[in-house]
């Protein structure tokens, strides 16, 4: 085998490209007046409470510097939360606090905040610290996620989250990527985290792919990934669907995360979802679409057949 | 499909009027297609130097003139710590420096330096000289001889220009009579001077012409003279140590007639000496000076109508859709990725001013040393305005930093990093620091050498001198660009870094397929 793959062989393989993806599912199906939905990360949560889509509870937001005041108010007796800015980008800017201490609050490192320290950080966030182009931002605080512990060993320092690309409303493929030592708690594939391919019938790991090469545990924590089985697929493929609905995105990609109480939830949705889904899977999507694309326009279906459609054709 | 097809006859369209602009210009109205032949393009340096005596200062040199065979493309001038004014007067140019400093007396040396082109056809004639020729001063003890000598060589002569011939060969004859020997003993071997005498006697009116002997790589050398003659309405040109009838090919002049070429005053020991070295530049550049400024009416309606400064700023902007054109091909086909769109062209117009090999290490330098204070500055916890107006602050401290140094240590080129805008370096640098932090050093590496390596090309093609030729002379062509471009927006094809992202895929489906 060369350095590159002849295009034949890739078309054969129904490898989906960049250029494609931007043609033809992005261009065509994604408008772009419904990006701020999915960019700004109250506004997909809002939206999400209205379609009844399982999203992180929301505990407040604020807007701005004068309402920093009433941050413990809006915090209560919680024990646990996340502030994190409403149009951040690369994990910068949230504050994840797990427990209290009588007037003090615990970040997962055990390390201690005082309530002045969270105003501060709320403050930054206002104003524009950690919003790429330093635009005014706002706060908000929802709910902390206690991950699913069947998926915990699969994931090093990070969390876990199942990425479904929606296409027209059909999941058509699904992965659940986990963070390593090399991809710094990250879920990036292209920084070093391993992508497992999931079963779209039943959440079953089929492969996993660490910088493009096929593996068969994680490399910090051993576990192997075939016992990986992704617990309540079905709802998570709901869910997924879901997003559609609540976006009208026609192309989209669902970032899911599993917590012990609540099931799946809805952590981000993303218009222009990337190409490594396929590497992590060893598929090509374009074969997916075009059965979508041949099927989509027979008749109007609901959620729940979608899904069984995508779990039929899909699923091996 | 309909915007397809759609987009398919708007891309003809551009592509056909495009080139038939261009096709029309080359046919009917002449344009080469290619760059063509080429001129030779001398580029002359004048250095006058002269001892200050300690008084004020004046230096007065003519500059070339109007019915020269030369044609100035362009003409730069030292004037260090003198006032320096070019003069018109009587429509002869003279270039005049002045100072007033008593105290240094140290050897004094000013320069003049011009790109020329040579050309005789181009020679036109002063204005015919009016009334008879003055009557010329000779010593009482001379008149004699003179009167002997002319006598005995108008005879030999009918017409004033073999008069003219004849007198000059035998002046420098080397058998001379004893007439001859005596005249030129008592000038001081000066030939022109006995030969003007001799001239006057006959009414003829003569000047001087004075001028370069053009030879590549030549230096030190001085100015030559040679002897002109009006007769029968025309100047006719004499080389006064031969006698040789007729302008030589390789001979600049500088000044017809006029009294002197380099007058000092408060300087003793004064001379001009001249450098020179040739080069091949396209026959257009030298053809569009001479257009603008004779006639211009074939091309009155187009970027040659500018003046020659907005023309160039149009030759930078016309290659931008080359560059264009590279960021798309190299994106869509190739899949190398940049940051931001268009910086690479952005950077590759600043490494058309620096130059390559100066602008490409500069560059790196300025925005690796940039990053690293940029980190310094994001522990400030600052505001993304203020840290970025910080960062052009201290891209311009760098840039007057490496100047500096570079000059001191006597390396000219590294002072070229004042070409790149300032702006451009430090938004690379905060983009590049917005990468590190988001992606890490992987992404600033992948991105930042992308987008030189698309910098480094676009720059390749804008500097070819066909592509500068083509987009200069025929702007139509870029809606064929336009086209172009059009038609690779909409491939959908993979990119070759695809074929590479993905191909052990290709490799487990067989695998897969052949268990």
């Amino acid at each position: 085998m060369g350095w590159f793959a002849s295009p034949s062989k890739l078309r054969a393989a129904g490898v989906l490209g960049m250029n494609r993806r931007n043609v033809q599912c992005i261009l065509r199906y994604n408008k772009r007046s419904l990006y701020p939905l999915v960019d700004n990360k109250l506004k997909t949560k809002l939206a999400a409470q209205q379609a009844g889509v399982a999203v992180p509870e929301l505990i407040g937001v604020i807007e701005h510097q004068f309402q920093i005041k009433t941050i413990l108010a809006l915090i209560d007796e919680r024990t646990q939360f996340v502030i994190k800015p409403v149009q951040g980008s690369g994990g910068k800017g949230i504050l994840v606090i797990v427990g209290r201490d009588g007037d003090y609050f615990i970040k997962p490192s055990g390390q201690r905040v005082s309530a002045d320290e969270i105003q501060r950080h709320a403050s930054n966030i206002l104003s524009g610290l950690f919003s790429l182009g330093g635009r005014t931002d706002q706060a908000m605080i929802e709910a902390l996620i206690n991950f699913d512990e069947a998926l915990a060993q699969y994931s090093y320092e990070g969390v876990p989250d199942v990425r479904v690309v929606v296409y027209r409303g059909y999941p058509v493929m699904a992965m659940i990527r986990c963070a390593t030592h090399s991809s710094d708690g990250k879920a990036n594939l292209h920084q070093g985290a391993v992508g497992v391919g999931l079963n779209l019938a039943n959440g079953q790991a089929i492969c996993a792919v660490q910088n493009g090469n096929l593996i068969t545990q994680h490399p910090d924590t051993g576990h192997a990934f075939d016992d990986l089985v992704v617990p309540h697929w079905h709802a998570i493929l709901m869910l997924a669907c879901g997003a559609h609905e609540m976006t009208g995105l026609g192309y989209l990609g669902a970032d899911i995360v599993l917590d012990k109480l609540h099931g799946p939830l809805i952590l981000e949705l993303n218009a222009r979802p990337g190409l490594s889904i396929q590497v992590a899977n060893q598929t090509g999507l374009l074969n997916r679409l075009k059965v979508i694309d041949e099927i989509c326009n027979a008749e109007a279906r609901t959620i729940e057949e979608r899904v069984d459609i995508a779990q039929q054709r899909f699923g091996y | 499909m309909k915007a397809r097809i759609q987009l398919y006859v708007v891309a003809t369209l551009l592509a056909v009027i495009g080139i038939s602009g261009a096709l029309y210009k080359n046919i009917s109205l002449g344009f080469p297609l290619w760059p063509g032949e080429s001129r030779n393009v001398w580029t002359l340096q004048s250095k006058i130097n002269f001892m200050p005596t300690g008084d004020p200062i004046e230096v007065t040199l003519a500059l070339p003139e109007q019915h020269g065979n030369g044609i100035i493309i362009d003409e730069n001038f030292s004037s260090s710590g003198f006032g320096f004014v070019i003069n018109e007067e009587q429509g002869r140019r003279y270039a005049r420096w002045s100072r007033r400093d008593p105290n240094n007396k140290a050897e004094i040396t000013l320069h003049y330096k011009m790109q020329v082109v040579h050309d005789n056809k181009i020679l036109s004639e002063p204005p015919a000289p009016e009334g008879s020729p003055a009557k010329p001063r000779t010593y009482p003890s001379e008149r004699e001889s003179l009167r002997a000598v002319y006598d005995h060589l108008s005879e030999m002569s009918g017409t004033d220009a073999s008069f003219t011939q004849l007198v000059l060969s035998t002046l420098n004859a080397r058998e001379k009579s004893q007439d001859v020997s005596f005249l030129l003993s008592l000038n001081n071997d000066d030939t022109l001077a006995v030969t003007a005498k001799l001239l006057a006697y006959r009414g003829i009116h003569f000047q001087i012409v004075k001028g370069v002997y053009l030879q590549d790589g030549r230096r030190r050398a001085n100015y030559a003279q040679l002897l002109e003659i009006y007769s029968l309405g025309q100047w006719i040109q004499f080389n006064p140590e031969t006698g040789e009838r007729g302008l030589p090919d390789n001979f600049l002049i500088w000044q017809r007639g006029g009294i002197s070429m380099l007058d000092v005053i408060g300087g003793a020991n004064s001379n001009v000496e001249f450098s020179m070295v040739v080069n091949t530049v396209p026959a257009r550049t030298v053809a569009m000076m001479q257009d603008l400024s004779s006639q211009a009416t074939l091309i009155d309606m187009s970027i040659y109508s500018l003046p020659v400064e907005q023309q160039g700023v149009f030759k930078t902007l016309l290659l931008i859709p080359i560059g264009a054109l590279v960021v798309v091909f190299l994106r869509v086909i190739v899949g190398l990725p940049t940051s931001g769109t268009f910086m690479p062209i952005l950077i590759a117009l600043a490494f058309i001013e620096t130059g390559l090999f100066a602008g490409l290490p500069m560059f790196v330098l300025v925005v690796g040393v940039g990053l690293w204070i940029r980190y310094y500055l994001s522990h400030l916890n600052l505001l993304l305005v203020a840290r970025v107006s910080a960062v052009i602050i201290v891209v311009l401290g760098l840039m007057a930093f490496f100047s500096i140094a570079s000059y001191k240590l006597g390396i000219d080129s590294a002072m070229s990093v004042t070409f790149f805008p300032t702006i451009i370096l430090a938004w690379t640098i905060e983009r590049m620091s917005t990468l590190w932090e988001e992606e890490g050093a992987r992404d600033v590496i992948k991105q930042g050498g992308g987008s030189l390596v698309v910098a480094v090309i676009a720059y390749g093609l804008m500097t070819n001198s066909i592509a500068k030729h083509l987009t200069f002379n025929f702007p139509e062509l870029t809606l064929a660009l336009l086209a172009l471009i059009l038609i690779i927006g909409q491939y959908s094809g993979y990119r070759l870094s695809e074929l590479y992202r993905f191909r052990h895929m290709v490799a487990v489906q067989h695998k897969q397929r052949g268990q």
